[in-house]
């Protein structure tokens, strides 16, 4: 193994610390093409990363880009900026090192390409923006090393692809470079190092001693959990008493909502004052900047938080994770757990809190998962399409292209690896001509050719291209404001939620309670409220679904040993066995039994949220078509339930997979969920423009709504690219079609029907759900019609109008 | 029962859930902000490649209104097409249509801010038109007498508790505004100040969708 040069090895001593031997390894394998390094957080990942950078560079007589770093966050630019610092001025090392993110100044941005830095530390979207540029070729010539940090959190996204992409085409500028991984534990590291090789070249994977066992267990709680909901207002004391005996405690929640809510209820609980904060991807900027610093200056006892705090920023001395409902996910709970204790020997702590019955069982599946090291994970699919657009027209920015040469360099992605040559076809002539059956735009082409290459019709169009880089879908958001002049920013809401409010709704943001004044430009005016219970708090949050490896576990658990279960939970499951049967992973449950004068069905797919709910969608179409007037359902991670008029004699026929894929292929394709599919597809192709050279009108009477394309495409264009590409995305993500024929196919129409006379135990908790969804359909619109009248009526007109 | 009668200066009107409005004593049509051609005025100056379908699509919900109501008048109020240009390349197929939806009966183009100029495309060319005791034109006045029915701002609504907005009529005892016919057209909301401050205190919205809803404005 290599020895480390003097000066370095000198450092180490000086500082009394001992290189560990993946650092050394990743500099014995410096020359080689692409290393992935796996490393525990605070085992010495990042300067692993940069060790050959700092030795390369130490001799003063490099000049221009020798590495670029990309992470993730922002912030983390920064940070690792700082923390670079360090070595480079206590070596006396000729490097200059600068970031360069959406937040660096104009100025600052045009010196760096000008003369750029030794080591410039950027994340993907300012890449994609600094490749889009025609000087890219001189600013990169000489790149020698890419850095990508946290690479399995961008693997996970289309920013991984959209990076990938970028790093093809630093590839092609500078033959030489070395691509390095840095990422937290996976489940399948030979996948990873392949997303980041060069395609194909060999790519090594450096495991680092992941250290001593982590110590996690459930919480125990005086109060048992409730039957169903997530606020786990049961473990507020004994949250408390662990804030309590910790220096800093961070505390995740799945959502924006619930975070909200519990830190509500705490702070109503916290008789002492503790410094307690919250931190969550709604919120202001000003705001979760006051809370990082905080954080950092350890101010805080602890911090209520989202996957906003999953990144490795080092926040200070964090010496205790609780997690709040169920983790959903084994590998992100492991790495959440990684974020406690950043001393590399010490082991890590985390407690984990169910806030309801069913997560008692998900809370003990992911403890024994973690135990045993069985990590979840979906393996990604082919590129995808959309991003390749995105690409293909920021290539354009750069310059005239040749389109077999950038076939080849796209191919060198390996999520790219397998495009066939049509494929890229479609998606650059989507590009040139907008793609559509009907040739409309000959005149008026984004992309021509001109002397056999490709390049922008208009070069104007440059601008708005750079304009919307990136693959991040906030949804439409509005910003909160308190109301008056200057009022203090406090975060944001989804467009839809603030839609549903009326003046004088209240609800939670920030930990505040605060009350709706109404929209002004764009800006969602609210006051402080005095009251004590807001009206809710449903914005933003993504609600992710329990894993498949997560729920194959839980299934296990429920036919295997009971005992490390809580003893509530032993005799709810075992009543459940007594009354009716209890759920197989190779056989699907079907209760049927009346509640409330409806007939209700229960289904027990435990094929994740998203699946469970587009189950509910297809069949509740299906039960209308065969006129058994379904009037809504509800979906969790394990179980959808539905309610209508007509008892269900027979479910087989409802769950037969062709009839579900007809359905889904008719009927779906009008839904809102395919809709908002359509235009994050949109959005990242460059069909529609989010951010355009004008500044945004208020009101926004010259945009119209994606759904009006998606129904125009719908009807005259509908193996449109897009359209394609959207059924595509519609087999994962929201939709998550894909689960529910795994799941179909794991049972193999060993269907067990259940009728009873009443509710099961199981059931009982789905009854107490929030998230009904009412069946579409008339009885919609005829509600409207009663609203409106109702409306007129209390106006004191006539339904005919104002005579 | 789908659509909406009311009366504005002694003029019977129906609100159509098209967001057409329909003159019954007349038997005149009228539709507003048509934006016909957007795909192409927006390809042209080098933004978006939109579907190029729109035209067709307005065109095809404008005939299905002429071939159910046979108006003798037909009445675009403004804003038919996204700007000059678009009127200038409107492909031949959708000339000849357009001039078979204009034969046998009268056909008036208001002047918008998008198509001030004339058109070669038939009918007649005008900056307003008064029938009936009411007065058709593109953008409303700031003061007008009773009997003013105009576009532009195509306003949309949505009920409080149900549904997302759409496209909707607006008026009170002085004037009407039509929603936006076109398929590519926004909206903007009718509580927004702008659009709010034209009417009185006591004003209807009526929604278009499959039947037209008639609520007060807040």
């Amino acid at each position: 193994m290599a020895a480390l040069p003097p000066r370095f090895a000198d450092w180490f001593a000086r500082n009394g610390w001992e290189p560990h031997p993946h650092q050394l390894e990743m500099l014995d394998r410096a020359q080689e093409p692409a290393s992935l390094l796996i490393a525990p957080t605070g085992g010495g990942k990042t300067l692993a990363g940069f060790l050959p950078s700092l030795v390369e560079l130490a001799d003063g007589s490099y000049k221009g880009l020798h590495t670029l770093y990309i992470s993730p966050l922002k912030a983390l630019a920064a940070d690792i900026r700082r923390n670079l610092l360090r070595p480079v001025e206590e070596m006396g090392l000729p490097i200059r090192i600068e970031d360069r993110t959406g937040d660096t100044s104009a100025s600052a941005r045009k010196r760096q390409r000008a003369d750029p830095p030794h080591i410039l530390l950027t994340t993907p979207e300012s890449l994609a923006l600094l490749i889009s540029y025609e000087d890219a070729p001189r600013i990169f010539a000489g790149l020698s090393r890419v850095v990508v940090d946290e690479i399995h959190a961008l693997a996970e996204s289309k920013r991984g692809d959209q990076l990938m992409l970028a790093l093809s085409r630093l590839q092609a500028l500078a033959p030489g470079m070395r691509r390095t991984g840095l990422s937290a534990t996976v489940e399948d590291p030979p996948a990873l190092a392949r997303q980041l090789a060069c395609h194909p070249d060999p790519c090594k994977v450096i495991l680092a001693d992941p250290g001593p066992l982590p110590d996690i267990a459930m919480l125990e709680t005086a109060a048992p959990p409730p039957w169903a909901g997530g606020g786990a207002v049961h473990a507020i004391p004994e949250v408390l008493a662990e804030v309590r005996k910790h220096r800093t405690t961070l505390i995740f929640h799945n959502t924006r909502a619930q975070a909200e809510i519990f830190f509500h209820n705490l702070w109503l609980a916290n008789e002492e004052d503790l410094p307690i904060a919250i931190h969550h991807g709604s919120l202001a900027r000003e705001q979760r900047q006051k809370v990082e610093a905080a954080m950092v200056a350890g101010d805080l006892r602890a911090i209520v938080c989202t996957g906003t705090l999953d990144l490795g920023i080092d926040w200070g001395d964090v010496d205790l994770i609780i997690q709040i409902g169920g983790p959903k996910n084994v590998k992100r709970l492991v790495q959440r757990i990684g974020r406690a204790n950043h001393r590399y020997n010490a082991p890590s702590k985390a407690r984990l809190v169910p806030a309801n019955r069913f997560e008692v069982l998900e809370c003990r599946a992911a403890l024994e998962a973690a135990a045993e090291h069985d990590l979840d994970g979906e393996p990604r699919g082919p590129g995808p399409r959309d991003v390749l657009c995105q690409h293909i027209l920021i290539r354009a920015c750069a310059g005239p292209f040749d389109e077999a040469a950038l076939y080849r360099e796209v191919k060198t992605v390996g999520a790219y690896a397998g495009l066939s040559r049509a494929a890229f076809d479609d998606c650059l002539d989507f590009c040139a001509t907008g793609g559509y059956a009907l040739k409309a735009y000959d005149r008026w082409q984004k992309l021509m050719q001109r002397d056999g290459l490709w390049g922008l019709r208009d070069p104007r169009t440059a601008q708005r291209i750079r304009m919307n880089i990136g693959t991040i879908q906030d949804t439409e958001l509005l910003k909160v404001r308190m109301r008056g002049r200057g009022g203090q920013p406090l975060g944001e809401v989804e467009e839809g939620f603030a839609a549903s409010l009326t003046e004088g709704d209240t609800f939670l943001i920030g930990g505040e309670i605060v009350r709706y004044e109404g929209l002004k430009e764009m800006t969602v005016q609210v006051s402080r409220s005095a009251n004590k219970t807001p009206k809710i708090a449903v914005f933003g949050g993504t609600k992710f679904s329990a894993s498949t490896r997560l729920t194959e576990r839980i299934l296990e658990l429920i036919h295997g040993d009971w005992q490390a279960l809580p003893e509530d939970t032993r005799h709810w499951l075992a009543l459940q066995r007594e009354v009716s049967q209890l759920p197989r992973g190779d056989r699907l449950l079907i209760e049927s039994f009346p509640h409330d004068s409806r007939a209700n069905t229960c289904l027990y797919g435990f094929a994740g949220r998203n699946a469970q709910q587009t189950l509910g969608l297809l069949v509740t179409r299906r039960m209308e078509e065969v006129g058994l007037d379904p009037l809504g359902f509800v979906a969790t991670d394990y179980a959808t339930l539905i309610w209508g008029l007509e008892q269900v004699e027979d479910p087989a026929p409802l769950l037969a997979q062709q009839v579900l894929r007809d359905v889904l292929e008719g009927w779906l394709a009008k839904n809102a969920v395919m809709k908002r599919t359509f235009r994050a597809s949109a959005n990242i192709a460059g069909l529609i423009e989010r951010n355009l050279p004008q500044n945004r009108k208020t009101g926004r009477q010259a945009t119209f709504s994606s759904d009006i394309l998606y129904d125009t495409l719908l009807k005259y264009d509908p193996d449109h690219l897009l359209m394609r590409i959207t059924r595509e995305e519609a087999m994962k993500g929201l939709v998550d079609f894909g689960r529910v024929e795994e799941m179909l196919a794991r049972v193999e129409g060993r269907i067990d029907h259940v009728v009873l006379d009443r509710v099961t135990p199981m059931a009982a908790p789905l009854l107490l759900e929030v998230g009904k969804v009412p069946v579409a359909g008339k009885g919609r619109e005829r509600l409207a019609e009663a609203e409106a009248e109702a409306l007129m009526a209390k106006a004191g007109l006539a339904s005919g109008g104002l005579q | 029962m789908n659509a909406h009668a009311f009366t504005l200066a002694g003029c019977r009107l129906v609100a159509r859930p098209t967001g057409a409005l329909w003159l019954p004593d007349e038997r005149l049509l009228c539709v507003s902000d048509l934006h016909l051609g957007k795909s192409e005025r927006m390809a042209r100056r080098g933004g978006s490649l939109l579907p190029p379908y729109e035209t067709v699509e307005t065109l095809d919900r404008l005939e299905a209104e002429l071939d159910l109501l046979a108006p003798d008048t037909v009445i675009c109020l403004g804003d038919s097409f996204d700007d000059l240009g678009a009127a200038l390349a409107l492909p031949d197929s959708l000339r000849v249509r357009l001039a078979g939806m204009q034969a046998g009966r009268r056909w008036i183009w208001i002047e918008g801010n998008h198509d001030p100029g004339p058109v070669e495309l038939g009918g007649e060319h005008m900056a307003q038109h008064a029938v009936a005791g009411v007065r058709f034109r593109h953008i409303a006045e700031e003061v007008c007498t009773a009997g003013e029915i105009s576009g532009h701002y195509h306003p949309k609504h949505r009920l409080p508790r149900s549904g997302t907005s759409r496209p909707a009529f607006v008026y009170d005892g002085t004037r009407l505004i039509l929603p936006a016919f076109g398929t590519y057209t926004g909206g903007l909301r009718c509580d927004t100040p702008e659009l709010r401050r034209l009417f009185a205190a006591r004003a209807i919205a009526v929604l278009t969708g499959p039947r037209a809803l008639a609520v007060p404005l807040p």
